[in-house]
């Protein structure tokens, strides 16, 4: 044991001693250059806030508390409200987390526990290429192919059936039935994030210790079971990671959400009307906006940087918690 | 805004990126909405003169912002400016083509250009007020029509767009509570109905929603074979919009009532006027800084009023009537070099 030991602490300095002398300065270089990218990470996010604030704050000091509280958006009397846009952007990066987390851990699981070898590769690379596919194709396959025949097959339908109802009535009942609406942009959003959550929760199920699986099911566990009990916890704060990764994404798309999200500025009760997020607004009318009007754009997208921040603290405070258990 | 003249028009504008600028080239931002056909124009001036024009197509409120900072040798906008506006900055206006506006709409069994409606009428459907088309006002203007008793559904622009400031512009004029309410601007807060965004998204949703109603560029309509309604203009007529309907309203305009040519053509007398039509501007500033530039802007424009009528044509934008052109020429001869002559000799 101790020959051992020494023959390491031997090798260790034999490495350190063949590291001194020329070298020396390539790793000072090396760490100046690492430290400079990280500090330059820094300096771009605090850049990118200090402008968006400076510019959204005329709009901050007009409007106080009440930009966030109102519902307003109205060019003419230059009154300005977020609360449409950012319930828009909620409502529809949950229900593309409702919809998209469930297959992608689906998909996940599929590809690493029960897929044959050979259809592993092709499967996983079709998944990734989805997370190439621009945006704007998302967005334009929503208006133009996803949208009519969801109208047809599902809001018609739908709202037929549902008209009148207390509750339901009023959660499913479209007024529009065109197809495009809050649960159109969610349906578009979760097939957006479907590639991004699905291959960082199969690498990670990928990356846990085959021994784990052999022995569960060395004591009889079902499949299910050893999904349900090994793998998912195993991974489980990755996992979460992986859907914030999705829901920031979800937060911030915007060409796609813009096409297919119906674009009006009303607050609604039915998740088949339409709606607009905060990115969708600020593309819909940056291009032509000036004063006001730009200061209050400029404040929406203050508030959906809060809004991602504060998605990324609280994925934080679960990864955390996750670990603790 | 058409898509294939568009791609066209990008293509000519990407060959234009690759070649050389030269010394004679100007350079000009602003409205997206001329941009094919100044990018078609662009090349044939070019291949007969040998001088480009690089235009940027950022929108009108860039445009204007670009030409203020003198960063431009022009800039273009689809709203004119005020008075007020252009004697602050020192600018000339001056329009180059114009388009029309037209309301379509999806109703089963209604063939194009039977459909009669009134401004109010349209108004008061944006307004959210008229829900259905077989509201009795509706009724009256349309005997022996047979309207649905269905739910309209209006579908605007939800991007910001000069398309929508025309629109809103004629709502202000002809109706005093959508003026009151709404006003007219690049983005309006729709009390009803659906946005889609540009006027391939108004066009799809359109098409998509039984009972809706749109507004879209003429031509817009006309390539995409939408259903077109008729608008009752000032004198009380329902002219078909086309081309001479667009240009009705251009001869019958009092150009000069503003200065820069600064008026709406939006409303205008004349039985064959058509009531949403409006032309794009460009804004050049008054004391050049470099002669030789902004002389080369005129020119180029024109050249484009000379030669330029049938590309207009073709990609469906309206040229202006002579009689306007002269004015132009008129206003052109403020455009002063350091001398304190006007750039461009007598045409």
């Amino acid at each position: 044991m101790t020959t051992l030991t020494d023959q390491i602490a031997l090798a260790d300095t034999r490495g350190v001693a063949r590291r001194q002398g020329p070298s020396r300065g390539g790793d000072a270089v090396f760490r100046g250059a690492a430290y400079a990218s990280a500090l330059l990470v820094l300096l771009v996010l605090a850049g990118i806030l200090g402008s968006i604030l400076y510019g959204g704050w005329p709009a901050f000091r007009e409007f106080g508390f009440g930009f966030l509280t109102s519902s307003a958006w109205n060019i003419g009397t230059e009154q300005y409200g977020a609360l449409v846009a950012v319930i828009g952007t909620l409502a529809s990066a949950l229900l593309a987390l409702v919809i998209g987390v469930p297959i992608s851990l689906g998909i996940a699981i599929y590809l690493t526990q029960l897929c044959p070898g050979w259809a592993r590769k092709p499967v996983g690379m079709t998944i990734e290429l989805l997370a190439a596919v621009p945006s704007i194709i998302y967005g334009m396959w929503g208006l133009f192919i996803f949208a009519p025949l969801f109208a047809r097959f599902v809001q018609v339908p739908v709202s037929n059936l549902v008209e009148g109802m207390p509750l339901v009535g009023t959660l499913f009942y479209a007024r529009v039935p065109s197809g495009v609406g809050i649960l159109t942009a969610g349906i578009i959003l979760a097939i957006m994030i479907v590639p991004f959550v699905a291959s960082i929760a199969r690498d990670m199920l990928d990356q846990i210790p085959t021994i784990l699986r052999e022995s569960a099911y060395g004591i009889g566990c079902t499949t299910w079971e050893v999904v349900r009990h090994v793998l998912v916890p195993q991974a489980s704060v990755s996992i979460i990671g992986a859907i914030m990764l999705g829901l920031g994404r979800a937060l911030g798309e915007t060409m796609a959400v813009t096409f297919v999200i119906g674009n009006a500025n009303r607050l609604s009760a039915s998740i088949f009307d339409p709606g607009s997020t905060i990115a969708s607004r600020i593309a819909n009318e940056f291009n032509e906006a000036d004063g006001m009007q730009l200061n209050a754009l400029m404040a929406l997208g203050c508030i959906l940087f809060v809004i991602t921040f504060i998605v990324l603290i609280v994925a934080r405070l679960l990864t955390r918690r996750a670990k603790v258990a | 805004m058409k898509p294939f003249t568009y791609a066209l028009a990008l293509g000519l504008a990407t060959a234009q990126l690759i070649l050389p600028a030269r010394a004679a080239d100007i350079t000009g931002a602003g409205a997206t909405f001329p941009f094919p056909v100044y990018s078609k124009w662009a090349e044939a001036y070019r291949k007969e003169t040998g001088n480009g024009l690089n235009y940027q197509s950022i929108g009108s409120g860039g445009g204007i912002k670009q030409i203020q900072a003198k960063t431009v040798d022009f800039g273009a906008t689809d709203a004119p400016l005020k008075g007020a506006a252009l004697e602050k900055d020192g600018l000339v206006q001056f329009p180059t083509v114009m388009g029309g506006v037209v309301t379509v709409v999806n109703i089963a069994g209604l063939e194009p250009g039977k459909l009669k409606l009134t401004g109010e009428l349209v108004a008061d459907i944006y307004a959210g007020k008229i829900t259905k088309w077989s509201d009795p006002k509706i009724a009256a203007l349309n005997e022996g029509l047979k309207l649905p008793d269905a739910t309209i559904t209006p579908v605007y622009r939800s991007d910001a767009s000069g398309t929508t400031n025309i629109f809103t512009t004629y709502l202000s004029q002809v109706s005093e509570p959508w003026k009151k309410e709404y006003g007219a601007a690049t983005t309006i807060s729709w009390p009803a109905g659906q946005g889609g965004k540009g006027n391939e998204g108004v066009t799809a949703t359109v098409k998509q929603v039984p009972n809706a109603i749109g507004y879209v560029e003429s031509a817009y309509a006309k390539q995409n074979k939408l259903s077109h309604t008729l608008i009752q203009n000032k004198a009380g007529k329902y002219p078909q919009p086309d081309d001479k309907a667009f240009q009705a309203a251009a001869a019958s305009a009092d150009w000069k009532a503003q200065p820069g040519f600064g008026i709406s053509l939006t409303n205008q007398a004349g039985d064959e006027a058509w009531p949403i039509t409006a032309a794009t501007f460009i804004l050049v500033h008054k004391d050049a800084a470099d002669a030789a530039k902004s002389a080369e802007v005129l020119k180029f424009f024109n050249w484009a009023y000379k030669n330029g009528d049938k590309m207009a044509s073709e990609l469906d934008y309206v040229p202006l009537p002579d009689n306007v052109v002269a004015q132009i020429h008129e206003e052109w001869k403020q455009v002063k070099g350091k001398d304190g002559k006007p750039v461009l000799g007598s045409m």
